[in-house]
């Protein structure tokens, strides 16, 4: 199988030559992390006041993690290094609690984040001669613009259609005959749902690949829509407190993820003793950042389980694979590729006075798509026996969740004592998707 | 005279309608004027009831949300264009009707209707100027 590489110099290095690289870019990275006040005050405790004080990589483990709570309040600048002026891009998530998860980018960082999406893009086997349509959402998630700007590095034609429009998005990969797509796995097998309506004829599109991710799905999945499309699906793996897509993705091959190390310290911790694990086992994963300078991010604690394979891929890259997400460490859902917590749920519900303390969250599959449904218990007291009132007041519910979730959720009313009550701690949460 | 009708909250779940039903009956409530006004995930059942006050304790004690709503029930002659007529008289006097809905007995040749309207009050002084007539509750009672 021919094996395209972007710089393949770097990707192939020998061990100790990779392990020389992190380690200068580690020690580079602490300096910058002593800039901002938050990591200036965790490695003082710990004993590590320059980079000096890092003399190898074992020194990594003297560092104490850093969570998703720690970047919130850090909100805004506690983690920031550089003046704002040399920041060129914010890329932001919604967060559990109304304080957004804020992550800068300098001019540099842009350039060498870019550089690993274009070494991902090409890995692939996908080249400048590519049309590609990029399907996921553009703005403050990373996935859009991450994707645009490798592709349109490696010379891809880059059609930037973003998320949504289901008409639109076959009529587009009809009149370009778009050859590679970015988009969520359920996404895609949606859009193919909808291919008969629409009209698609086989021979009608000129598909190859697709590049998947932002949402957890399984082997099964990938078969079907390969089977479905005649198409090579790719998983990606990224987040954006580690720049966005682009931290592992998968080769040729198609055997799991390589993560770029010379840009990524990767730990797989048990998640209960914080311990690191052998190779092959499964655990938390753990990532520090080598390449952003704005923003360095040290352990930082992803809460996706999963696993490193420990023997090398056919393809000759050294870089070590990670095997696709098996869970998740937390309680975060991740619905048609958007994370939402219970908690946002939780907290805008209890915000409006017509509804009582009871709630359930549903999530369900309609056809190829996640369907989130949140189901309420109505005060009795506010009923006033209007049906009229209680349609707005579903409207204003809806409208309220989709402001903190960016998502728009089924709203159900129910009646007082119907939901099941909590006994201890609540099960609030129903997940009926298929693991398959 | 205004006549209080019974609000309840229907989830939509399977037997819910006939829960509220067979608890009036087993009770001796007897039910006069039925509408439901639905929407995709829940129904509100209308109801005019001998025993209102009597009605409304025993649906929240088992439960249900239910309230009281002012309605007004007027007669109107069984005959084509009954309906119109009084409809006229509401237009032409800029009285607004949310809804409306038929009782499930006949009094006499006349048929009664049960209107809810945006104005309560100006709505009876309107019918009353047009002697047209309003049932009052000790008939709803005795029906």
């Amino acid at each position: 199988m021919d094996v395209p590489f972007w710089n393949k110099q770097v990707e192939t290095l020998d061990r100790a030559s990779l392990q020389a690289i992190q380690l200068e870019r580690f020690r580079e990275m602490v300096a910058w992390a002593l800039k901002t006040p938050f990591y200036g005050k965790k490695l003082a405790s710990v004993g590590i006041a320059s980079p000096d004080d890092v003399k190898s990589l074992r020194d990594l483990g003297r560092i104490p993690f850093t969570v998703k709570d720690d970047l919130r309040r850090g909100f805004p600048r506690g983690l920031l290094a550089v003046e704002m002026s040399e920041v060129v891009r914010i890329h932001s998530s919604s967060g559990t609690t109304g304080i957004p998860t804020v992550i800068y980018f300098a001019r540099d960082d842009l350039d060498r984040w870019t550089d690993l999406l274009a070494r991902s893009i090409t890995a692939t086997g996908a080249s400048a001669r590519d049309i590609f349509q990029n399907m996921m959402t553009y703005g403050l998630f990373t996935g859009g613009l991450g994707l645009h700007y490798g592709a349109e590095r490696v010379g891809m034609t880059v059609i930037p259609i973003g998320g949504g429009n289901t008409k639109r998005q076959i009529q587009t990969m009809k009149d370009f005959q778009t050859t590679v797509l970015h988009v969520t796995p359920s996404y895609l097998l949606h859009i193919h749902s909808q291919f008969e309506s629409e009209g698609v004829r086989p021979g009608d599109l000129a598909l190859t690949r697709a590049f998947i991710g932002a949402e957890p799905h399984s082997e099964n999945t990938r078969r079907k829509i390969e089977d479905l499309l005649g198409i090579q699906a790719f998983n990606s793996y990224g987040l954006s407190e580690l720049n966005g897509p682009g931290v592992a993705f998968e080769c040729v091959h198609r055997k799991d993820m390589h993560v770029w190390e010379d840009a990524y310290l990767i730990e797989i911790i048990d998640p209960k003793t914080g311990q690191n694990v052998e190779d092959g086992q499964e655990g938390e994963v753990v990532l520090t950042n080598l390449i952003r300078r704005a923003m360095p991010i040290l352990r930082y604690r992803t809460r996706d389980l999963a696993f490193l394979h420990p023997e090398p891929c056919e393809c000759g890259r050294t870089h070590r694979r990670l095997s696709r997400i098996l869970g998740r460490t937390d309680d975060m859902l991740i619905i048609n590729g958007v994370n939402v917590f219970p908690s946002q749920i939780e907290e805008k519900i209890m915000k409006v006075p017509e509804v009582a303390t009871n709630y359930l969250i549903h999530v369900d599959k309609k056809g190829a798509l996640d369907r989130l449904t949140v189901k309420v218990e109505i005060y009795p007291k506010l009923f006033l026996g209007e049906a009229a009132r209680l349609e707005a007041l579903r409207t204003r519910i809806r409208e309220e969740l989709r402001s903190s979730i960016v998502i728009s959720p089924n709203v159900e009313l129910h009646e007082p004592g119907s939901l099941p009550v909590s006994e201890g701690k609540a099960k609030r949460v129903i997940d009926e998707r298929p693991k398959d | 005279m205004k006549i209080t009708q019974i609000s309840v909250f229907l989830e939509n779940r399977k037997g819910r309608l006939y829960d509220v039903c067979s608890l009036l009956g087993a009770n001796h409530v007897n039910i006069r004027a039925l509408t439901i006004a639905e929407t995709e995930s829940f129904g509100v059942l209308r109801i005019v009831v001998d025993k209102c006050d009597a009605a409304v304790k025993l649906l929240r004690d088992n439960g249900f949300v239910a309230n009281f709503t002012d309605v007004v029930a007027v007669e109107v002659p069984d005959t084509p264009g009954g309906l119109a007529t009084v409809l006229k008289i509401f237009a032409d006097n800029d009285v607004n009707v949310e809804y409306m809905y038929g009782f499930v007995e006949k009094h006499s040749d006349k048929a009664l209707l049960v209107f809810r309207f945006e104005d309560t009050d100006t709505a009876q002084q309107v019918l009353a100027r047009h002697s047209i007539s309003i049932v009052t509750r000790q008939e709803i009672e005795g029906l």
